[in-house]
């Protein structure tokens, strides 16, 4: 990037209040969600190979205490899904469409002094390659 | 339907071949006319990189989610997690649990940001605030080798299958249904590009989601629709087994070893999908993050049915056929599947499934060729080799030669691997994925100061890491049987030792090391990040400001 002058319109985007808002609603979501599933699966994957006796245990008829820990990572799988696909539509996805609105039609970023990477209205060419 | 008893059916498994091989042939026929039609009209306006590596980013999230479930269903899958939970029991189902969860990772973390941040490939997303040269070849690297060890395992297994449905024995024959097999699917990539391999995809995942559906409810019809039932009747036909086959540690149970080994393999599976660089260039096929996102839930809900089935199916081959009969056919445990078809539904049911096998082979080395082309065209030939100077009409007739290249190594590697025991290769890959690609894509994507520097060391090193503890390890050599003493290894020959490392899976020490080398690498470096470049990805991947939309149709 050209050093033409001191903050490009990128960080000014990444310093507005609406953006720093967007960020900590998804990383309050997303992390704390990552740990969770990942801990609840380790849990699981823990408990499957060294805890034989326990998972083995008969329930109801032969549907074993194992038989439920592995379909219960099935449930929570689809709910986290769920969950979160509905979170996005509903919280993120009308605040990052309106950034993306202003960014693209230019009200946040003027001009574009260096040309590279400005364009989402450049369609097809974008400055990546 | 008729029920074959199960004197024919063994004499059918001694003779090396179940079924009729005309019926199979017929129906896995039938695909390949239904889909190469698809493919060609599908690819009459591939004209720029967009059309024919993202096609035109014009799917919607819920065809792209199918394509995905076919890229992610592999042979292997199927195949596979039906014969390990037949013989195993309960320790095959593991295997699903972890290919499932696995993508959350992607659903929380990856796909959105990178679908708003890259265009074509999982590079274009890790060099984007480095340095570009460097980042780009290792990149492409990793992805290279992830996408050959997958490769070799699904053209491996295609030998494997072909002895099983089309009684086809000698290894000459083989072979050539090998190298079909391989030309096929070059002309499904070389003509259809991205647009015609998600089409195979999606009809793949059809074909095989609603096969296993059907014989689901087929198995829980016999009885009583009593999952308990179904177990009970695994137990009885499991012998002195059977009452260890509803509870862990049939397979990974045996000492502390094998239950290290089983941490490592479960640690692959969930952090090597979000990873998997023909997964991750799925994304690029929608014209949203939005539709990426719904492209995972898609998914999600597509492959956790179809393991929910496979859980059923794998019992239910156990209750039916029996673990006995499985394992003195030519296709060991991975006949499983194929044998309960004919047990329920004969020949007709049997070549049904047969045909869904082959097609899940194809597509998913379809998938994998294109990645791999495009990965070599877009960022080894247009970004590393020409710096960026290069016509995009060029790039994709490289992508097109480095697809047949491509092909005829898989046919010969196929060919080389037939019969060889290589289904460590799978998950060798999803263990480079995890430690060498998905520490890199995390760290570039949330962590300001990571830099160049950082993201060598831990592709390198992960990548690194996990061929050479997998090379010194027993898959490759100086495993024996106790029981028969045969190698058990790659290598054949027993006299040859050199396994110092006793786990089967590297993923344990290799994936820390990958997360921790790029903080090492990136500490260590002077190198200083770039605020500027940091903001803009940051800015892009949550906002998708900037991000490739559909491509119009030219």
């Amino acid at each position: 990037m050209s050093e033409s002058h001191q903050e490009t319109d990128y960080q000014r985007v990444q310093r507005s209040a609406e953006f720093q808002d967007l960020r900590r609603r998804f990383r309050n979501f997303v992390f704390p969600m990552t740990a969770l599933f990942l801990a609840w699966y380790f849990l699981y994957v823990l408990l499957a190979n060294y805890a034989h006796d326990f998972m083995s245990t008969r329930v109801a008829g032969n549907i074993t205490v194992g038989l439920l820990f592995g379909l219960g990572q099935f449930v929570s799988t689809f709910v986290i899904t769920m969950t979160y696909a509905r979170w996005a539509n509903q919280k993120q996805d009308a605040v990052a469409e309106n950034l993306r609105e202003h960014i693209e039609s230019g009200a946040l970023i003027d001009g574009g002094a260096d040309g590279s990477l400005q364009g989402g209205a450049r369609r097809g060419d974008g400055g990546l390659a | 339907m008729t029920r074959y008893d199960a004197t024919v059916l063994a004499a059918a498994a001694d003779s090396g071949q179940v079924g009729d091989p005309v019926v199979n042939i017929a129906i896995f026929g039938a695909f390949v006319v239904v889909t190469l039609v698809i493919v060609f009209r599908a690819s009459r306006n591939n004209k720029s990189a967009a059309d024919y590596y993202a096609a035109g980013r014009s799917f919607t999230g819920p065809q792209n989610g199918t394509a995905i479930a076919g890229d992610y269903l592999s042979a292997a899958s199927f195949l596979g997690i039906c014969g390990a939970i037949a013989i195993y029991g309960y320790d095959g189902f593991l295997y699903s649990i972890g290919f499932l969860v696995a993508w959350l990772v992607a659903l929380l973390l990856v796909a959105e940001l990178l679908r708003n941040t890259g265009r074509f490939t999982m590079a274009d997303v890790l060099s984007f605030r480095l340095r570009q040269r460097p980042v780009r070849m290792a990149a492409a690297l990793s992805t290279l080798a992830v996408v050959f060890f997958y490769l070799l395992a699904q053209m491996a297994g295609a030998g494997g299958l072909v002895a099983l449905l089309l009684g086809i024995d000698g290894t000459a024959g083989q072979a050539l249904v090998i190298a079909v097999v391989g030309a096929l699917m070059i002309m499904y990539v070389l003509v259809g590009g991205m647009k015609g391999t998600t089409w195979v995809q999606i009809i793949k995942a059809i074909l095989l989601i609603a096969g296993a559906g059907l014989m689901t409810v087929w198995v829980l019809a016999k009885y009583g629709f009593d999952l308990s039932a179904l177990l009970q009747g695994a137990i009885d036909m499991g012998g002195e087994n059977g009452e260890r086959l509803i509870g862990p540690g049939a397979q990974y149970g045996a000492s502390s070893l094998t239950q290290l080994n089983f941490l490592s393999l479960a640690l692959a599976l969930v952090l090597g999908t979000a990873g998997l660089p023909h997964v991750l260039m799925r994304f690029y096929t929608v014209p949203s993050a939005k539709e990426a996102r719904r492209s995972v839930v898609w998914a999600i809900w597509l492959i956790g049915i179809f393991y929910l089935f496979t859980l059923v199916l794998g019992y239910g081959a156990g209750a039916l056929v029996g673990p006995e009969t499985i394992m003195s056919s030519p296709g060991k445990a991975n006949s499983a599947a194929p044998l309960l078809a004919y047990e329920l539904g004969g020949v007709f049911l049997l070549g049904i499934i047969s045909a869904v096998a082959f097609a899940t082979i194809l597509a998913v080395v379809a998938g994998l060729t294109i990645t791999a082309a495009a990965s070599f065209a877009h960022d080894i030939y247009a970004s590393v080799i020409k710096r960026g100077e290069v016509a995009p009409d060029a790039e994709v007739r490289v992508a097109r030669i480095t697809v047949v290249v491509i092909g005829a190594l898989a046919i010969v590697g196929g060919i080389f691997a037939n019969g060889q025991n290589v289904a460590f290769l799978v998950a060798l890959a999803f263990a480079v994925a995890a430690s060498a690609n998905l520490p890199t894509i995390i760290y570039s994507l949330f962590w300001k100061r990571f830099n160049t520097a950082g993201a060598l060391w831990s592709m390198y090193g992960g990548l690194i890491s996990c061929v050479v503890l997998i090379a010194l390890s027993p898959v490759v050599s100086g495993k024996v049987d106790p029981v028969t003493g045969a190698s058990l290894s790659m290598i054949r020959d027993t006299s040859v030792d050199f396994a110092i490392l006793p786990l089967e899976n590297p993923g344990i020490i290799s994936i820390p090391l990958g997360f921790l080398l790029g903080i090492v690498g990136t500490l260590l470096s002077k190198e200083k990040p770039d605020p500027e470049k940091f903001a803009e990805m940051e800015v892009r991947s949550l906002t998708g400001a900037g991000a490739e939309k559909a491509t119009v149709a030219h």
